[in-house]
């Protein structure tokens, strides 16, 4: 069991809060740099899949998982970041202003979702989330210069520098170090007013309000960090899959993208890596699966979203903080071993009529 | 608009839009029951109506009864699914924050779709109805009967509905447990299996919107998709109201049908979600609701 | 001298008139609590005060600022801090993260700022640690520092709602319902730090409270309402005796 005896306040607002973190990070660090010198490229491949993976759960953790605003519609704001930012990859913008702004037109598309979204409680938000996302799947078939209609276009490969990126080591360093910058900055949002804002909101919107939280402004922000995220994150995907189509964009990728966080553990980094692994590692586990089921429902190809599905459920019914949630719990009974009582984790009900529309 | 040409086209998509924006309205109504009822947004109420489309396929087409019982029959199945879901899957978060909600159900849609098409296949269906070769002509006008059965059906049901809320003991416990759960259970109203009954009602309208719907716009596992048209229809309505609901897909479905042939192509398919956002923004509590506030 | 002035406050609910007219005066440095039965409309006038509902008529002067018009989000940082009756903690946190977010009003960084965590956020940051944790020592809350507000008892939730009132370094503290659901003990605690946080801390204190032993005890004033109007105002013992009140409550 560890004891940690505080003796200043930057102890608690420090990035790690002790050494053992420092060293168990550096470790994480020097793995994941060393990994594409040791793996084939294949693995490489699947890993740089993990981070913006991994990107598009961060996404969707700050706006869901830390704000409570539920977005069923992340789908379109890849799909934007992605589309822009092949448009100017295509017309000779160098990588980095090309993707920034990819982040930033989500950003704005986030913000036409969101500042009307402020009027709204929760669940008209998350049916506003679905509309736009249902409005941005025509708009990209039919605004053939942006995205070349149901056809698709061809990404290039990424311009570093004016050095090409072609080969998966080069691409997973790009990743990761996007990956890692964009978690360092939330994670000091999330450590300083800004993101004692956004839990606020989520935990109740009245006392927020009146402690001073600017509810509209803070959502609005909620909403363009998000989807300027998911934007960098589509960018990155673009590359990645080398060409785009609007089928890529579907309601089932934001279905996928909830069950990131869902299965991962709501309000939690942790729970949007986890979640990232998770996905990554399903459709192999899937295929695998389908070997020893009977033919008639292996050989389905609707298995996989159904398998989608049925997660998203078990998740909800039996572990409602995920991966991130088991894991804590698990550290939990380590560190008090004798004294654990499973009381600590007891689910809370409420049977109060307190978020009803009306 | 020029001639009795056009005036006898708007009427024809005055009607079409009218039976479609019906479907809407049903398939809206089913949310709010299970909303007004729960407090749970059911995301898999357009599945559910595919999946009642798809029951009523086996028995007419593939088992080939009578297209009464087998309608009949789809409705009592799928009623049976309906509060068997309840029983077995959503009783157990009721008490738990809406979050969970809203990500449970729209699993049980994705499970429900992927359900659909491994039974049934991917390919599209056509069920037969019994109006379909009947086509009336009024003073030029060509209605096909089963655009007007469909309105004559939605009216019946709202009518039944209806007085099944003000008069019976069912709907009246129902009406109840909505209001205060907690009240109702103290008062002696078994509030869990009233809540599983709305479940399987709801299930049972969302049903026979499908099998409606299958003579004019084929089925198919994807179907459920007009679950969102219906939540638009919900939301405009105000999601608290059942004639709002049905208003509501009136609207949605008139519209759509209109934009199809008045507006650039691309605006049939999103006419009802940029009618959605636009009530969202501008009256966010719906055309017919009130203003919800938590109370502090 | 006056610090809080409501002016024929009123507001209608479709047609109900929770609160009907109502005009009071809160002099600074008093403990003034709003007494009457359930739904006489004491939190309703809470809910005007600090700008959650907004009034139909009539008038809210604060510190010789007119607020009636004021967003609610800025009513913290004009110095009006409140508790909720039914505890509206931010539950997921921790006791900290809550008091820190009390500060809220008061921070200094901006977003892109923090993004980057300049050192001025982090000296800010520690600023705000600092006042955080006077009030943690104010009200004896060591103990609980990290802990997820959701596991601890309702009693020390109800302590840590006026804490973080407190953390907002109101001059007006809107005290709702304070003794509900405590025991004996802990009511007799919280009028020792009602008196404490007027005498130590010179803050104002408003409250509405139903436990009327705790009423006699720290009140300087009490004002009467029923049926959204005022009935009487005066000292604990006037108010009490005062024929009105005593209708109001009994009947008749």
């Amino acid at each position: 069991m560890r004891f940690i005896f505080k003796t200043r306040y930057d102890q608690d607002i420090n990035l790690f809060p002790h050494g053992g973190a420092v060293f168990w990070y550096s470790l994480l660090a020097v793995t994941l740099l060393s990994v594409p010198l040791i793996v084939t490229p294949f693995y490489v491949g699947e890993l740089s899949f993990l981070f913006i993976w991994s990107l598009a759960g961060l996404s969707l953790m700050v706006l869901t998982g830390y704000t409570g605003l539920i977005s069923i519609g992340h789908a379109a704001f890849l799909g934007i970041g992605a589309y822009v930012h092949a448009y100017l990859v295509r017309h000779g913008v160098p990588f980095i202003p090309a993707i920034l702004c990819g982040g930033f037109a989500a950003a704005a598309a986030g913000l036409v979702i969101g500042i009307p979204a402020i009027r709204m409680r929760g669940l008209y938000l998350a049916i506003a989330t679905l509309a736009f996302s249902a409005i941005a799947e025509e708009v990209f078939v039919r605004w053939e210069t942006l995205t070349g209609g149901s056809r698709g276009v061809p990404v290039p490969k990424p311009q570093f520098l004016g050095i090409e990126i072609d080969n998966e080591i080069g691409f997973y360093y790009l990743c990761l170090a996007i990956l890692v910058l964009c978690i360092l900055g939330i994670v000091n949002l999330l450590r300083a007013p800004t993101g004692r804002a956004w839990i606020a909101i989520r935990d109740s919107e009245i006392a927020a309000q009146s402690m001073g939280v600017n509810l509209a402004g803070y959502k609005a922000l909620a909403f363009a960090v998000s989807a300027f995220l998911a934007g960098i994150a589509g960018g990155l995907f673009a590359h990645k899959v080398g060409y785009l189509t609007p089928d890529i964009f579907t309601p089932i990728l934001s279905i996928q993208l909830l069950m990131l966080v869902m299965v991962g553990g709501v309000g939690s980094i942790h729970g949007a890596i986890f979640g990232a692994i998770f996905l990554v590692l399903l459709p192999t586990v899937i295929s695998i699966a389908r070997d020893y089921l009977p033919a008639a429902i292996g050989q389905q190809p609707a298995l996989e979203p159904g398998i989608y599905g049925l997660i998203l459920v078990l998740v909800v019914l039996l572990e409602p903080l995920g991966l991130n949630g088991l894991w804590l719990k698990i550290k939990f009974f380590f560190s008090q071993f004798p004294m654990y009582k499973s009381a600590t984790f007891k689910r809370q009900k409420t049977y109060m009529r307190t978020e009803r529309l009306q | 608009m020029h001639g009795g040409r056009s005036m006898a086209e708007f009427l024809q998509l005055l009607v079409n839009g009218l039976a479609v924006g019906c479907i809407y309205g049903l398939v809206a109504l089913g949310f709010v029951l299970i909303y007004k009822a729960g407090e749970v947004v059911n995301f898999a109420q357009g599945e559910m109506m595919m999946l009642g489309a798809f029951v009523a396929f086996t028995f007419i087409v593939q088992f080939g009864l009578n297209y009464w019982i087998g309608l009949a029959l789809a409705v009592v199945v799928m009623a049976a699914f309906g509060g068997l879901l309840d029983i077995v899957v959503v009783r157990r978060i009721i008490g738990q924050p809406q979050f969970s909600t809203v990500m449970l159900t729209i699993g049980l849609g994705v499970m429900m779709r992927s359900g659909a098409s491994m039974v049934w296949g991917p390919e599209t269906r056509g069920l037969p109805s019994p109006f379909d070769k009947t086509v009336l002509q009024i003073d030029g006008v060509v209605l096909s009967a089963v655009y007007l059965a469909i309105l004559v059906t939605t009216a019946l049901l709202c009518v039944f509905l209806l007085g099944f809320f003000r008069f019976t003991r069912v709907g009246l416990a129902m009406q109840a447990a909505s209001q205060n759960q907690l009240a109702a259970y103290c008062m002696g109203i078994p509030v869990k299996r009233v809540l599983s009954s709305v479940w399987a009602l709801s299930a049972g309208v969302a049903t026979i919107a499908g099998v409606m719907l299958a003579p004019i716009s084929l089925i198919d596992p994807n179907t459920g998709a007009i679950g969102l048209k219906a939540f638009a229809a919900a939301v405009i309505g105000g999601f608290g109201s059942i004639p709002g609901a049905v208003v509501g897909g009136i609207l949605i479905g008139l519209i759509e049908l209109f934009s199809g042939v008045y507006l650039p192509e691309g605006f049939k398919d999103t006419a009802a979600y940029i009618v959605l956002l636009a009530v969202l923004v501008v009256r966010p509590q719906g055309l017919f609701g009130a203003v919800g506030r938590k109370k502090v | 001298m006056t610090i809080l002035r409501a002016q024929d406050l009123a507001i209608n609910f479709g047609g109900i008139k929770a609160v009907d007219g109502i005009t009071f005066d809160v002099n600074k440095g008093e403990i003034f609590t709003i007494i009457g039965p359930n739904g006489a409309g004491k939190t309703t006038i809470f809910n005007l005060i600090s700008r959650i509902y907004q009034a139909t008529s009539g008038k809210l002067v604060f510190d010789g600022d007119d607020i009636t018009h004021m967003p609610p989000h800025r009513i913290a940082g004009r110095g009006i801090a409140r508790t909720f009756q039914n505890v509206e903690l931010f539950e997921h946190a921790t006791l900290l993260q809550n008091l820190l977010l009390g500060q809220h009003a008061h921070r200094k960084t901006r977003p892109w700022e923090e993004v980057l965590f300049l050192p001025r956020v982090r000296v800010a940051e520690r600023e705000i640690r600092r006042r955080v944790e006077e009030i943690i020592d104010f009200l004896d809350l060591q103990h609980y520092r990290d802990v997820v507000v959701q596991h601890l008892p309702y009693g020390v939730r109800k302590v840590i709602e006026v804490a973080r009132a407190l953390c907002t370094q109101p001059k007006l503290i809107l005290l709702d319902e304070p003794s509900s659901g405590l025991n004996v003990e802990e009511t007799e605690d919280l009028s020792f730090w009602i008196r404490d946080i007027r005498d130590d801390l010179g803050i104002t204190v408003v409250m509405v409270e139903h436990d009327l032993a705790l009423v006699n005890d720290v009140s300087d004033r009490v004002m009467a309402v029923n049926y959204g109007r005022l009935i009487a105002t005066g000292t604990p013992a006037d108010v009490q005796n005062h024929p009105d009140v005593i209708k109001a409550y009994l009947g008749g």
